[in-house]
Formats: structure tokens, sequence, C-alpha cells
């Protein structure tokens, strides 16, 4: 269980990026964390990830204290960040220690296959496409088998093709050892094809705004009507979370697949 | 993932039916570089031997290489060789590593970047020849006062290349690392040392070249042998054919050091982005 409490965060420089945010994740649960620019869902993630500390409040993981990166959470960043000295097998592999070279090659070659990428093992990251980059990000995260996987806006520089591709692929890794995602995205309907459960945030402090479960069966019909219907649902909670007036109908269907700030 | 492992990772695919073609561009740009040297050299060659010119301030090629052979059979330009490169190595040996600690330590740390780094580059802005008459007080006329010196020249590149290249490192890629929690000397060796590598390299390069440089400078201002004493002779006895053959010799060794340091760290750099390469091509 991953529990923050009254979670808080003043950067140096004065800003207050984040604001009394507490929220329970089951193990297994997928979290979307969904707001406008700058409303603290990165400094948010990135205090999870124990990357930065909180000013104020406690994250805790099964009763563990978060305060330095901890070993069961694991975080993909908005570029896949390879390091290019690396062979692709050498980046999956980056995060494994203290393992027999045989299991390492095992589950490496095992977690490229599982992306789809298992040819591209001995390459360097050069030759990758972006979205060939960002499966080999989300394996070298997955092989260390993670109980919590952190995601900021993993997709957002992808074409709408690919990032659809992966959103699935994404529920498919998931669904092999189901560990809890949180992920923080500027698509709704990203949000909505993934989530258990979607917070909305608000700007200036950031905090929580609403939170809005997504009780749809999987796999999820991206043209069925309770899937709009949701994503209608969260394009109005976000709105009134950045105080704007909200939209009638028909705007909101020009609106489109992605929102973007 | 360790820096041998890093040398040993599977060589990437390479464009094989492009290899061939690469090579013979390589070798016309090759030829087409060395038509004007050449042309050059065989048109004073010819001048000299129809008489339109004695050739004695400006030896032709000829006369060059009969002196440079002469030199090589009485094993003199073997021991001035030899005496310039120790100087150089050793001078090179002590600028490499104190131009890497204390860039190292510059770069890693901004307190002693902010107490450091003015000073050097205040040192810095000095012309190192002026340095001599000081490095002939402290070390005396002999091989110390040289090495010194070219340990100077040495040093201020590889200060900087290392500073330098320490603090443009990618604040995102030393970030995968912290969130994998690697310790502080493991995050030295997985990401700063392969990051900082290729700029590493330049700056060892230049640091090189700036060390023939002043080995030159040292041994005009006073040596017994050495290809610099080879220099001074031949200026002082009249014989210009043997400042060139010195100058040959001091081109090809410098060169030939160059290309020492470019193959060995080839295998360690194979992961680059080739501009280099693409540039060659086009
Ligand atoms: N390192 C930092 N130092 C100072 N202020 C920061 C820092 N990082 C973020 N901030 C500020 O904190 C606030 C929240 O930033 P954060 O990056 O968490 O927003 P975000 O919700 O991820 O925005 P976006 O959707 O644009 O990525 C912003 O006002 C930002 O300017
Ligand atoms: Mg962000």
């Amino acid at each position: 269980m991953l529990r923050l409490d009254q979670v808080g965060k003043t950067y140096p420089n004065g800003v207050n990026a984040l604001e009394r945010f507490s929220a329970s994740i089951k193990p297994g649960e997928i979290v979307a964390v969904i707001g406008g620019s700058g409303c603290g869902k990165s400094t948010l993630l990135r205090a999870i990830a124990g990357l930065d500390r909180a000013s104020r409040g406690t994250i805790t993981l099964d009763g563990d204290v978060i305060t330095a990166p901890h070993p069961k959470i694991g975080i993909i960043f908005q570029e896949p960040r390879l390091l290019p000295w690396l062979s692709v097998a050498d980046n999956v592999a980056f995060g494994l220690d203290g393992l027999s070279k045989q299991e390492r090659t095992a589950r490496v070659t095992q977690a490229l296959s599982r992306v789809g990428l298992a040819d591209k093992a001995g390459v360097w990251p050069r030759e990758l496409s972006g979205g060939q980059a960002q499966r080999v990000a989300i394996a070298r995260a997955l092989v260390p088998r993670p109980e919590v996987l952190l995601l900021d806006e993993p997709f957002s520089a992808l074409d709408a093709f690919t990032r659809r591709d992966l959103q699935d692929h994404l529920l498919d890794l998931w669904a092999d050892s189901r560990p809890t995602l949180i992920l923080v995205t500027h698509d709704v309907d990203e949000a909505v094809v993934l989530a258990d459960r979607i917070v909305v945030m608000r700007p200036r402090p950031g905090r929580l705004f609403e939170e809005i479960p997504v009780f749809l069966s999987r796999p999820r019909d991206r043209a069925s009507a309770l899937f709009e219907d949701l994503k209608r649902r969260v394009l109005t909670s976000l709105d009134q979370s950045l105080d704007r007036a909200v939209p009638d109908r028909q705007d909101q269907a020009l609106t489109g697949e992605a929102m973007w700030w | 993932m360790t820096a041998v492992e890093m040398t040993l990772a599977q060589a990437p695919s390479i464009d094989l039916p492009a290899q061939p073609r690469k090579r013979a561009r390589h070798l016309r740009s090759l030829l087409l570089g060395l038509v004007l040297p050449v042309g050059l050299g065989a048109a004073w060659e010819l001048a000299v031997h129809l008489g339109w010119s004695d050739g004695r301030l400006v030896p032709p090629p000829s006369v060059i290489f009969a002196t440079l052979w002469e030199l090589a059979r009485t094993g003199e330009l073997w021991t001035h060789t030899q005496a310039t490169v120790l100087r150089v190595a050793a001078g090179f040996a002590v600028g490499v590593v104190s131009g890497t600690l204390v860039g190292a330590i510059a770069g890693y740390s901004s307190l002693s970047r902010r107490v450091l780094d003015p000073t050097l580059q205040a040192l810095r802005a000095i012309p190192s020849i002026a340095w001599v008459p000081l490095f002939i007080l402290w070390f005396g006329i002999f091989e110390a006062s040289k090495v010194a010196l070219i340990a100077v020249g040495v040093f201020f590149p590889v200060y900087l290349g290392v500073m330098g290249a320490i603090l443009s490192v990618d604040r995102k890629i030393v970030e995968v690392g912290r969130a994998f929690r690697l310790s502080g000397p493991a995050l030295v060796r997985r990401i700063l040392l392969p990051a900082v590598l290729p700029s590493y390299i330049v700056s060892l390069r230049s640091g090189l070249g700036l060390g023939w440089m002043f080995v030159v400078a040292a041994e005009l201002l006073g040596a017994s042998e050495g290809l610099g004493y080879l220099l001074m002779d031949g200026q002082q006895l009249g014989k210009p054919a043997q400042i060139v053959a010195a100058i040959v010799a001091f081109a090809v060794i410098g060169k030939t050091t160059d290309w020492l340091i470019e193959i060995a760290a080839a295998p360690l750099l194979r992961w680059q982005d080739a501009y280099g390469q693409q540039a060659g091509e086009a």
C-alpha cells in the first residue's frame, strides 16, 4: 500500500508546488494524475520516486518512509533517457544488480521480447525510433520487478498511433505482475483507457481537486458511449479545476482525443 | 556494464554494403589531399634539378630525405627522437594526471571550482614561455625544467576539458543513475566516466598537441639533444636540410602519437553519434 499523507513541497525559490496532498493507493491499482500545467504533477511523482524530498508530510510504501529512491519503486520519464554508451540489452540490464550473469541475460531477453524488441538487443540506443526507445525504457523499468511504477507523461512525445499502441502494450505488461501504476498525463483519453482512478489536480498551489473512479471493464472500448461519458466528466472537472467556464457539450466533443496545455 | 563490458558490447549492426564504398571515398580524399604537397615538392625538385635555383636555403625533397637518411644511419635521429619523446611523455603524463585530478575536483564540487578556477584561469592567461626563466631557476637547466614547461602546456586543455565535460553531463541521465540507487562511486563509474569520455579524449589530443609545441620551445632554449636541438644546430651551422628534416620528424611523430590516442579511444567511443563520420562522407 502506498500512502501519501499531507504531502507538500516548496522549492528553494519559494514556489509552493504541492500542498496537503493525501492519497492511499492499493497494490496493483492504476492511478492517472491529470491537471493543468504547473499544478505539481511532476513534483508529486518525483517525491514518490524519492528523487526530490517532500517539504512536508510523509510518503510510505508498505510502512517504509520514502526519502530516497526505493528498490520497489521504478520510474519512467517523459524521455527514454537511455544511456547512449550501452547497448539496448545493457540498458535494460542497468537496474539489475546482484544477479548471476545467466539470470540477468535471461531476464533482459525476456523483457525485450515482451516489448517486441528482441532483435534490437545488440543495437545502440541512437539507432532506435522514439517509440522503440520508450519501449526499451519501459523494459528497463520493469525488469527489476518494481511494486510501484511511476510514469511522467511517458507517451507525450510520441505520435497518436504509437501512443495508442504503447498504452495497450503497457496494460499488457501490467497484467504480467500487476504493479501499482501512477501515470501523469495530459491526455484525457489515455487516463480513461488506463486508469482505475483519475486524480484531477488544480494549480497554485498544486493540490488534489477531484478523484474520479473509472468503473469500466477491461479491455476498454475507446468508442463506447460510457467511455465518452467518462471523458466528458474528466474534461469538465479539468475545466472547473482551472476555474474556467464549463463549455457546452458541443465544444467538448470538439476538444478531441488529447487535451494539451 | 563496466568499462570492460562496454567495449565488449556487441557491435551494432553496420551497413555492410556501404563499407567498401566508404573506404574508396576515404582513399580518394586522402589522395586528393596529397596532390598539393607532392606537386609542390616535385616542382621544386625539378626547378633545382634544372638549375633555376641552387636550393641552398630551401633544399629540395631529395636533399631532405638524404639528410634524414644520413641522420638515421648514424643513429643520431634515433637519439634525438628518443630524448624528445621521453620529455613529451614525462610532461604529458604529469600534465594529464594533474589536469584530470584538478579538473575532476573543480567539475565535481562547485565550492572548489569557485576557489580554484579564477586562479587557474589567470595562470592560463600567462603565455607559457614566460615561465621558462622561473622554471630554470627552480628546476635547473636540465630535464626537470623542460618537463615542467611541457606539463604546464598539457595541464590547461586537460583541466578545462575535464571540468567542462563534467559540468555538461546531462542532469537527466545522472537522475537515471540516482533512480536506480547507484552509490556515489558507481554513479561516477557507470554514468559520469562514460559520459565525459568523448570530450576527455578531445582534451587529451589537444593537450598532446600543446605538449609537442612546448617541447620545441624548451629544446630551442637550450638542450644538448632532442629534435629541437637538431633545429638549433641546423640554424647555427647553416644546414637548412637538417632543420627541415627535424621538422619532418616532428610532424611524423606528432601525428603518430595523436593517431595512437585516436586508435586507443575508438573502441570506447563506438556508441557515439558519428557526426565526424557523416561529415567525412558528405
Ligand atoms: N526544480 C524546481 N525549482 C523551482 N520550482 C520548480 C521546480 N520544478 C518545478 N517547479 C515549479 O513548481 C510548480 C509545479 O511544477 P511541476 O513540474 O510539478 O508541474 P507539472 O504539473 O508537472 O506541470 P507540467 O504539466 O507542465 O509538466 C511549477 O510552478 C514550477 O514552476
Ligand atoms: Mg510535469
